[in-house]
């Protein structure tokens, strides 16, 4: 891989439990500045938990995340303020602060963190808008935006302090195909025009791999496959082509685990057996 | 199987504990994080707003109907005495000492308490707070200490109003329909309620109450489960322990205050 100095994120055994439940188990991830990276796995495999192990909103149980070589677990509450100042999040759902409209969710940010003057602020929340092609919607308030509009304000909130790195959780998550498409471009256009580093994380496949620079398979708290979309799609690891090609069955079993299938239905029988012997002796 | 019962015993003593544990931390950072309010003084305009006026007319329309039954009630007890022109006292001491902290008390838990814990707790299922941390912004200091601080702000206000609203209520109905002398329904609150004893410590009361029953709701709101099912359980266990709270301290306190005398 490339020199440290072109990596930004440098996630080294990560290891992270929630109760008794093991979600990362030793996790190795780099992610090069510059470039767009992404995280896929299936539902449940701690995608949305690795972001939060990055933003610093969870800790992990060991090993160790990076950002910039700022160990950020080992930050205080201001230094990791002032480094969240430079990551922008975009959640799955926008979580737009509904009390306000468009324009004052993608103003809060500067508002909170600058001392601009309004004219200022609103030069700056206009062209935000103008980026994500809602400068026309400003006026509207969160709940009258429909879920693609809603991630796009949410993407303008998100770029407004200007960040070194973007990390999108299921950004594709439930849109249709035209919100889809307006999503993929400003991901890869934002990321080039802006000299971000942008972290996918997502289950969308045909998506992600159209715009993703390298990609990190993560299932049962493991790497299982990284490398460029081709590189993935050649990979002669079944998990891989099972995930990839969405089979049924394969290494990731159709079935939840039980016991032979002739064996439990049997057993059932059994069972209705004795209680109807038991049954009869009472009676 | 009693094994068992102590177990769930210790476990609840345990998580009670933790959520106390929890909560006094919170209290500390929602403290810390009132000087950094002072210039924006607008957020907690439109906290105080949203928790304190809007609350208005349930306090109001309370203590108009508190004050007009105590009128009714002190009237048929007194005139057995011939002692009705002490209605106004008898009115006032009540309001002013127990039923106004308390019943206003109540109310506020019902009305602001259980809004505070759905508008944070439906913030945080919807990643609004998370959000805000990403955006290096402090949720406990942007969202939580306003609407503590305006709690706080706003319930000794609402007491008051609750009791002179209920005295005013109680002279309806003595005066306008009972015949007390309306004289002697003023003069006699005029010189048997005291500043100190009765009127300081009913505001006493309502800040304290005020303060627990806030706290309880951000409280509850921020540590709430983030699902709707969670943010609706939590909603009603602010209204449940706070009321509960407010009765509890509301003996504590009138034993210390009036206890001796």
């Amino acid at each position: 891989m490339a020199d440290d100095s072109d990596i930004l994120v440098k996630v080294r055994d990560l290891h992270f439990e929630r109760g008794d439940r093991m979600i990362f188990d030793g996790v190795d991830l780099d992610i090069p500045r510059g470039k767009i990276t992404a995280i896929m796995g299936p539902s449940g495999t701690g995608k949305t938990t690795m972001l939060r192990l990055i933003g610093g909103q969870l800790r992990p149980s060991s090993g160790t995340v990076h950002v910039e070589g700022q160990h950020i677990a080992g930050l205080g509450h201001g230094a990791l303020y002032q480094i969240r100042k430079r990551m922008g999040m975009l959640f799955q759902n926008g979580a737009l602060l509904t009390d306000m409209n468009v324009f004052e969710n993608v103003a809060f940010p500067l508002r909170e963190h600058t001392e601009l003057s309004n004219d200022m602020i609103r030069d700056l929340v206009l062209m935000k808008l103008h980026a994500v092609g809602l400068r026309g919607a400003r006026e509207l308030m969160p709940s009258e935006l429909s879920g693609g509009m809603a991630r796009r304000v949410a993407l303008a909130r998100a770029i407004a302090l200007d960040p070194m790195i973007m990390m999108y959780d299921e950004p594709f998550t439930g849109q249709d195909p035209i919100s889809m498409g307006v999503l993929v471009k400003l991901i890869r256009e934002l990321n080039d025009a802006l000299g971000l580093t942008s972290i996918i994380v997502s289950h969308d496949i045909a998506e992600t791999c159209s715009i993703a620079d390298y990609i990190y398979l993560l299932s049962n708290g493991k790497v299982v496959g990284h490398g460029t979309a081709e590189e993935l799609g050649n990979s002669s690891s079944e998990w891989a082509q099972q995930f990839l090609n969405g089979y049924s069955d394969g290494p990731v079993p159709f079935h939840y685990q039980a016991k032979d299938y002739l064996a439990d239905l049997m057993d059932g029988a059994d069972q209705r057996a004795q209680s109807n012997g038991s049954s009869g002796v009472a009676s | 199987m009693s094994l068992n019962s102590i177990r769930t015993l210790g476990h609840k003593g345990l998580s009670f504990f933790q959520r106390l544990g929890r909560g006094s931390i919170l209290l500390v950072n929602i403290v810390l994080g009132i000087p950094a309010l002072l210039p924006r003084v607008r957020l907690l305009i439109q906290q105080t707003y949203s928790v304190g006026v809007l609350s208005l007319l349930i306090i109001f329309v309370s203590g108009l109907f508190v004050g007009m039954v105590l009128g009714l009630q002190g009237y048929n007890t007194l005139v057995k005495f011939g002692a009705e022109e002490s209605l106004g006292v008898v009115v006032a001491l009540s309001l002013v000492r127990e039923l106004g902290p308390v019943v206003s008390g109540l109310l506020f838990a019902g009305r602001a308490g259980s809004a505070l814990t759905a508008e944070i707790g439906l913030m945080k299922a919807t990643e609004q707070l998370s959000a805000m941390e990403m955006m290096a912004i402090d949720p406990v200091r942007r969202v939580l200490a306003p609407r503590f601080l305006a709690g706080l702000i706003s319930m000794p206000l609402l007491a008051a109003i609750f009791s002179a609203v209920g005295v005013l209520g109680g002279y309806f109905v003595g005066v306008g329909l009972l015949g007390v002398d309306e004289g002697a329904y003023w003069s006699q609150i005029q010189a048997n309620v005291d500043y100190h004893d009765d009127i300081l410590n009913g505001v006493i009361k309502s800040i304290v109450f005020g303060t627990v029953i806030t706290w309880i709701a951000v409280f509850e709101g921020y540590d709430a489960i983030p699902t709707s099912e969670g943010v609706s359980r939590a909603t009603t266990r602010t209204v449940v322990h706070s009321s509960l709270a407010v009765l509890g301290l509301d003996f504590i306190l009138t034993a210390l205050m009036f206890g001796e005398s």
